[in-house]
């Protein structure tokens, strides 16, 4: 079983946390100026890469808090872990790795 | 000249060509699974489209193709995926005769167990849907479903008790491999290239119209590019810059040892993440949920398959001295509303067949059928209509989440 690196707890067996999947997605600021298409954006697209990948995390069966993390989707390995709230150490939070290399 | 006692035999004869690239092709599909081997087969058989080479980054068939659970039914709940699903397993009914090659399919059942008053509800609505639309499909109370499968515990007393199950008897399992070698054969047999260990690593576009893929052996061009890639689907899109409502998870599934046949039909369970079958070898085939997170890795985490064992063990008492063989896991690419995109993307001659998530191999004819037909002119077959990358802006989802029996 992996362990996942808790900001506040250390290390941690994996089933007690609940992952929240990509991170850095904001919240639209004029959610009735959207058309359809930058609804299905904000809704239904998200970032789906083969490697490094910002995402969310909630230590469910710990502290209870959510933090963010810099994961490997290839190898499933944790490369960082960041407080919410922290800038995306992979840069601009919005299609990361997706168009840019992968 | 006499030969050598000691020499290997030969090598029986081969069901297709090694393939080497050719410059260029009118149609280069991409991924050499089931779903891109189907395609190529009826690009063939009914549109007459014989220049066409498959591409595969591995061997044929060795992803998702080799890691299934090979259930096959056509039990969804909306019109839509009647539609394709139905279209399919009426394709799977006629397979071998159709490709001239054993594929196992055997007819033997499946029951998707309720194990609440929620599941009931919603097991019935299914049946009821299924028979609108000429589908076989009925509802069995407790001791009927013991009289199909008589190694189901339906004892009260258990922590998801079984109140009931809808049964599909059209439903079955077919060898995973045979189906792959099948359409490999008579895709070769008309003359299209199979290429193997050939990965795609940039896609050419050029005036909005793609041109061609580059690959690790070389730069191929090509009329239409069709990708048929599952799991790594989003990895070949952001190439064009194509974003996709997908995201891809590890899938795992085991086998047991070979036992003597004990278990007569298949079984799912919504509510515990297993599914179980018998192979016609002897082993326990059972498949779980997907891994919570993204992945691309082809394994997934133990305390899953853990979770999977011990719903396993309550539905089948009888499985608990079984030895397990093997685990594994393949990359599914999972969709908002658990149906799967074939058709057009934003790119001229640029087509998807992806989202299949973890049902895809069900679908194998008839995604190839309609995958095809949507190459071939343009247009989708009225059973992929529905399924269009568009549909999540426009809001026509089709929600299987229900009828997917593996939650997304």
């Amino acid at each position: 079983m992996q362990l996942i690196p808790c900001p506040w707890c250390g290390p941690r067996e994996e089933t007690e946390f609940h992952y929240g999947g990509q991170a850095h997605v904001p919240h639209p600021e004029d959610p009735a100026a959207l058309d359809d298409e930058q609804w299905a954006r904000y809704v239904f697209f998200r970032d789906n890469p083969k490697g490094p990948f910002a995402e969310r995390w909630a230590h469910t069966a710990g502290c209870r808090r959510w933090f963010n993390a810099v994961r490997d989707t290839a190898s499933h390995a944790f490369l960082s872990v960041y407080p919410v709230g922290a800038p995306n150490p992979l840069g601009d939070g919005s299609r990361q790795g997706q168009e840019a290399g992968a | 000249m006499t030969r050598d006692a000691r020499a290997l035999p030969d090598h029986p004869d081969f069901l297709w060509r090694n393939a080497d690239p050719k410059p260029s092709y009118d149609v280069v599909i991409v991924g050499g699974g089931g779903h891109g081997l189907a395609t190529a087969y009826y690009l063939a058989r009914n549109h007459g489209i014989t220049n066409i080479a498959v591409l595969e980054k591995g061997w044929l068939a060795g992803g998702n193709m080799a890691r299934n659970t090979t259930i096959i039914r056509s039990n969804y709940l909306w019109d839509e995926s009647s539609g394709i699903y139905e279209h399919s397993l009426k394709l799977w009914e006629t397979l071998a005769e159709e490709l001239d090659h054993p594929i196992l399919f055997s007819q033997r059942g499946v029951l998707n167990l309720a194990h609440n008053l929620q599941d009931v509800r919603d097991s019935k609505r299914r049946v009821y849907a299924n028979q609108l639309n000429g589908i076989d499909a009925e509802w069995l109370e407790p001791d009927e479903v013991a009289k199909v499968c008589p190694i189901v515990n339906v004892s009260p007393d258990v922590r998801h008790p079984v109140h009931g199950a809808t049964y599909q008897p059209r439903a079955g399992i077919a060898k995973h491999d045979y189906v792959a070698w099948g359409f490999a054969r008579r895709a070769d047999a008309y003359g299209i290239d199979l290429i193997q260990n050939c990965e795609v690593t940039g896609i050419d576009v050029s005036g909005g119209r793609v041109t061609g893929v580059r690959t690790t052996r070389g730069r191929i061009a090509a009329g239409k590019v069709a990708l048929a890639a599952a799991g790594h689907t989003s990895v070949l899109a952001a190439m064009v810059g194509l974003r996709l409502p997908l995201q891809s998870h590890p899938l795992q599934a085991l086998v047991s040892e070979l036992l003597e046949p004990v278990h007569p039909t298949v079984v799912m369970s919504n509510a515990v993440h297993v599914y179980v079958s018998q192979a016609h070898k002897g082993e326990l085939v059972m498949g779980a949920g997907i891994d919570s997170y993204n992945g691309y890795g082809q394994r997934g985490a133990f305390h899953i398959i853990e979770r999977q064992m011990a719903a396993a063990l309550e539905l089948f008492p009888v499985f608990a001295r079984a030895h397990l063989l093997r685990t594994w896991a393949g990359i599914v690419d999972t969709t908002p509303d658990a149906s799967p995109i074939v058709g057009r993307t934003p790119i001229e001659d640029l087509y998807l067949n992806c989202g299949w998530g973890t049902g895809g191999f069900k679908a194998t004819t008839g995604a190839g059928w309609a995958f095809a037909h949507t190459v071939a002119t343009g247009e989708p077959h009225p059973t992929n209509a529905p399924f269009t990358l568009d549909r999540f802006t426009t809001g026509a989802l089709v929600d299987e989440h229900g009828a997917a029996a593996v939650a997304h």
